[in-house]
């Protein structure tokens, strides 16, 4: 098959890439940028792990094609914080407990920064439904909702 | 001697008894006993038992100690997840 | 030895809440995980499944994949060595079938290519000539004497004559007189369950990394819950020894007992000694749900008796477990536990696993007691309901307290059941108002827990930090637990001791992490670890003091004189006698391995309000409340978050999750679109309630916790639900459509 090049902007970065036609986007990350923190937990749009942004939206990147992403922006979990400093969504996660074994982690924190980025100030309900599409099988959520709330309160007084 | 309480399914290589006494002084001479003295036992012990002595669950330990007046209740191997 | 007086102990760094280690790494996304490693030259290894429920395999043609560009390996079930275990052989035609399949999605052949392109493509052109049999996929079906045979011969000496060739072993638990406790009852219900199968649901497929040498050298990097265990396991199927294998524990995405099993490591190993290059083999969340282990699906008959007052007389309960198409003890697990909560004069449970087409049973969470206790609840809850008597003070009234002789055999030491019922009674949920359409639900639940294999080893820097190596993966956050009990032990700060996960060849054996073991028992062997090094740092002491070595005591981090006798010295800190150790003797290090048995039984109460709509038959869950003894909670963080994830997919197993198969014996729901687990808006707050009652059988009173919390959701929920309709159901999962047909009379 033959392979497309495709030009992007990844987490800031200028970055070209080869896929073939087929490929999935959380594939072209995983596999030919290194950028492992986005998970497959199915590939088929159901568990939310492979959560990114394109373009500011939030989409699972198991069901964007590589070759879609032409010109596009894109924020992984890898772009999260600056340096040594962590992500207000990050240090809550860690200071609220709100992982076990972290493996939904990056997707819900992209998929979370994505709702506070809209919505600085979420209910909890709000927050549980825009989180739906995140599966973690671990917490019961929970710690998760806490997390959120606290980090989100924090930025808004940042 | 120590009495042996035994689980209901092992208990027709006992002739149907729920308590048998041996005389053992840990988990495996105990293991040993039951299969000198009621060899119907043997696949059920080769395949692993558990013990619970004065109510504490060992599935391996061998030289676990029992105390003539320990409680010792014959268990299945037991598996957690 | 133990210490005495565990209550009284006052902790320092125990019982609080620290950050994890592995917390910034997994916050950002680079933490790995099993299908994140890569290796030079790697090939990509994909494994060609059954589509049919049972089937004999009579041929398996592999030339034209073998012949296809870019692929380097094919591998069948012949690339194996054939055990003479049975329970290994078991695991090995599991892991790739040889004469037959049995179960729709049981792996037949291997590939291993350049890319997932070619090896699915090379997957194709295999050519598998099946002959199909006749197949079952339900337990009573299976129970049948006339049912089609999964597996010729394998019932054990415990099965009577006359039963059905499935049925592999049958186990009896209990004491007392059944029929003078039925006469003495003032109400006898009896009521047939069933329980679907449900899958352990971790996000994390299986994955793993191998790379074989064909002189028998290998390495295995993978997501497990026993690295151990998975080198015990792949090194006689490859026909190496366990030295020349080691595996490496990748960081782990959930397993909830489903990855205590070994499916892919073997045929990826087998993949690169074919090909001489590393092979990396990653499941899709198809074949996680065809071809890894579900739980049990159960089918249960429960007698209870009970008195105006509400004691219960006696107590029977027949399950039938199947454990898919090979020989499962679980059943065991589930008779034990059915009635472990109460304290009964006759008590009797049966129960037998059957074999059925489907996949190999893996453990999930407590296996097999969810299913019996929520049967054993359910029929409790009836006879309260029935009698006008409040369940929670009927629970009370019948509760195992120490001395209680268990429904199980052993007299129960001091144990928690009656402090968590209490607190249920006095927490304001149990007295708050409901609506209409609302119901309550509370269940009783039980675990054994268990200790098991364990070696740590622990060593003290020059510069006074400690590095704790242990052997088992890290599901919920234990390396920061273990981290504390050195810390408590050794009396430094947390965050100057640091634990990780060694490979296999760095430790003895270690258990899987199961049986809620971790925290009990390789905290224990991380204590002794302790105690060892603390025994040679006051020996260091001592010399640095010219005193004797049995006149130096350890206390507060620092070696000080057992007394005045002993001379007067100041104390000398860890930090002190690190930074001179390499002089005073070299370097300092301690270690323990040992068998941890002695782990402390755990119970737990959940309180369920819920709320179901007429019209749809939909549940909704409004308020849970989690009570639950953990002997001593060294991590609070992590105990509350094993509560709340353990009562959440319980709740998923009550309402939603099952596994479906067609007539045609396969799986028809293997994704997470038809397999729903509970989701965020699916659920409220989960609140939770621990106590502390401690564990004698640890020097900080320690008991498991991860286990417990998984048995009491589907009878609280079920419970819940029967008040709320004012009708029993007695399947689960209670589904919409299953509650529109209850309630329309079907
Ligand atoms: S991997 Fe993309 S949604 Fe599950
Ligand atoms: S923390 Fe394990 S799936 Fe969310």
């Amino acid at each position: 098959m033959k392979t497309i090049q495709v030009a992007t902007t990844i987490n800031g970065d200028a970055t070209e890439f080869v896929c073939a036609p087929d490929e999935s986007l959380l594939d072209v990350l995983r596999n030919r940028l290194g950028l492992t923190g986005a998970k497959e937990g199915c590939g088929t749009g159901d568990c939310g792990a492979c959560t990114v942004t394109l373009d500011g939206r939030m989409v699972c990147s198991c069901l964007v094609l590589g070759a879609e992403v032409e010109g596009s922006t894109i924020t992984t979990i890898e772009g999260m914080s600056t340096g040594d400093a962590l992500h207000p969504l990050q240090q809550a996660f860690i200071d609220h407990a709100a992982l076990q074994c972290g493996i939904c982690t990056p997707g819900i924190l992209v998929a979370a920064k994505a709702l506070l980025d809209r919505n600085p100030d979420p209910t909890d309900t709000e927050l549980r439904y825009w989180l739906a599409g995140n599966l973690c099988r671990c917490t019961g959520y929970d710690k998760i909702i806490a997390a959120v709330q606290d980090a989100a309160a924090k930025m808004r007084t940042a | 001697m120590v009495q042996v309480t035994l689980f209901g399914s092992i208990r027709a290589h006992a002739d149907g008894r729920a308590k048998v006494e041996v005389e053992a002084r840990n988990f495996k001479e105990l293991l040993d006993r039951l299969v000198e003295q009621y060899p119907g036992m043997k696949p059920q012990i080769d395949r692993g038992v558990s013990v619970a002595i004065d109510g504490l669950v060992y599935k391996e330990a061998w030289f676990a100690p029992i105390k003539p007046d320990s409680e010792v209740v014959l268990l299945p191997y037991m598996q957690g997840g | 030895m133990m210490d005495t007086g565990v209550s009284k102990r006052k902790f320092k760094q125990v019982g609080t809440r620290p950050a994890r280690p592995d917390g910034v790494d997994k916050v950002k996304g680079r933490a790995m995980y099993g299908a994140d490693m890569t290796a030079p030259g790697m090939l990509t290894g994909r494994i060609l499944r059954s589509p049919h429920a049972h089937a004999e395999i009579v041929s398996i043609d592999v030339s034209e994949a073998v012949a296809l560009t870019g692929v380097k390996a094919v591998v069948t079930g012949a690339d194996l060595v054939a055990q003479d275990d049975i329970a290994m052989r078991d695991i090995q035609i599991n892991v790739l079938a040889t004469d037959k399949v049995l179960y729709d999605g049981h792996a037949v052949a291997a590939v291993a290519a350049v890319n997932a392109d070619v090896a699915r493509a090379a997957l194709k052109l295999i050519k598998v000539t099946y002959r199909a049999l006749p197949h079952v996929t339900d337990v009573d079906a299976a129970m049948a004497p006339d049912a089609p045979v999964v597996q010729a011969g394998r019932s054990l000496e415990t099965v009577p004559a006359g039963m059905s060739a499935n049925v592999t072993n049958q186990c009896e638990f209990g004491h007392g007189n059944l029929d003078a406790g039925f006469a003495r009852a003032d109400l006898v219900i009896e009521r047939s369950f069933t329980t679907a199968a449900t899958h352990q649901g971790y996000i994390e497929p299986h994955a793993c990394l191998a790379s074989m040498t064909s002189d028998g050298k290998a390495e295995v990097w993978c997501c497990t819950q026993g690295h151990f265990n998975v080198r015990s396991i792949c090194a006689p199927l490859l026909g190496i020894e366990a030295s020349q294998l080691r595996v490496t524990a990748s960081e782990i995405g959930g397993g909830f007992g489903g990855k205590t099993a070994v499916f892919i490591e073997p045929v990826a190993l087998a993949l690169s000694r074919k090909s001489g290059r590393p092979v990396k083999i990653v499941m899709t969340r198809d074949e996680v749900f065809k071809a890894t282990g579900p739980t049990v699906a159960t089918s249960m008959d429960v007698k209870i008796g009970m008195t105006k007052d509400g004691r219960i007389t006696a107590g029977d309960a027949t399950l039938r477990y199947s454990g898919g198409a090979f020989p499962c003890g679980t059943v065991e697990m589930g008779a034990q536990s059915a009635f472990a909560a109460y304290d009964l004069e006759a008590v009797r449970t049966l129960g037998w696993n059957v074999l059925t087409n489907r996949p190999k049973e893996a453990a999930y969470r407590a296996p097999g007691a969810p299913q019996a206790i929520y049967a054993v609840e359910s029929v409790i809850d009836e006879l309260c309901q029935k009698l006008n008597l409040d369940p929670l003070d009927v629970r009370i009234k019948n509760a195992a307290t120490k001395g209680t002789l268990s429904s199980y055999g052993p007299t129960f030491d001091d144990i928690g059941l009656m402090a968590t019922l209490e607190a249920a009674k006095n927490h304001p949920h149990y007295s708050a108002p409901l609506g209409k359409n609302q119901g309550r639900g509370l269940s009783a639940g039980f675990w054994f827990n268990f200790g098991g294999n364990t070696s740590v080893s622990l060593t003290v820097n020059t510069d006074g930090t400690v590095s704790v190596s242990e052997g088992n993966p890290d599901i919920g956050g234990s390396r920061a637990s273990i981290s504390l009990m050195a810390a408590e032990e050794l009396g430094i700060g947390y965050d100057k001791v640091r634990t990780i996960i060694a490979d296999t060849a760095s430790l003895g054996h270690n258990d899987n992490t199961d049986g809620s073991r971790v925290t009990f028992a390789v905290g224990l062997a991380t204590i002794h670890a302790a105690r060892d090094v603390i025994k040679k740092m006051c020996g260091r002491a001592a010399r640095m003091w010219d005193i004797d070595e049995d006149a130096v005591t350890w206390v507060d981090g620092a070696a000080v004189p057992a007394g005045d006798n002993a001379g007067k010295f100041p104390p000398m800190t860890l930090a002190e006698i690190a930074a001179t150790s390499l002089q005073t003797g070299g370097p300092l290090a301690g270690h323990h391995e040992f068998t941890a048995d002695g782990a402390g039984v755990s119970f737990g109460v959940h309180l369920c309000d819920i709320e179901v709509d007429p019209e749809t038959g939909h549940t909704s869950v409004l308020r849970y409340t989690v009570f639950q003894d953990a002997g001593k909670a060294v991590h609070p963080d992590y105990v509350e978050g094993q509560m709340q994830g353990g009562a959440v997919q319980g709740i998923g197993w009550a309402l939603n999750e099952e596994y479906i198969y067609g007539r045609d014996g396969r799986l028809q729901n293997a994704g997470f679109l038809d397999y729903r687990i509970p989701v965020a808006s699916d659920l409220p707050k989960i609140d939770t309630v621990i106590l502390e009652i401690p564990n004698p059988g640890h020097p900080y009173g320690v008991r498991g916790v991860g286990e417990t919390p998984i048995v009491p959701p589907l009878a609280a929920v079920s419970n819940a639900v029967a008040r709320a309709i004012g009708m029993r159901m007695t399947s689960l999962p209670m589904s919409p459509p299953r509650i529109l047909k209850a309630l329309s009379g079907g």
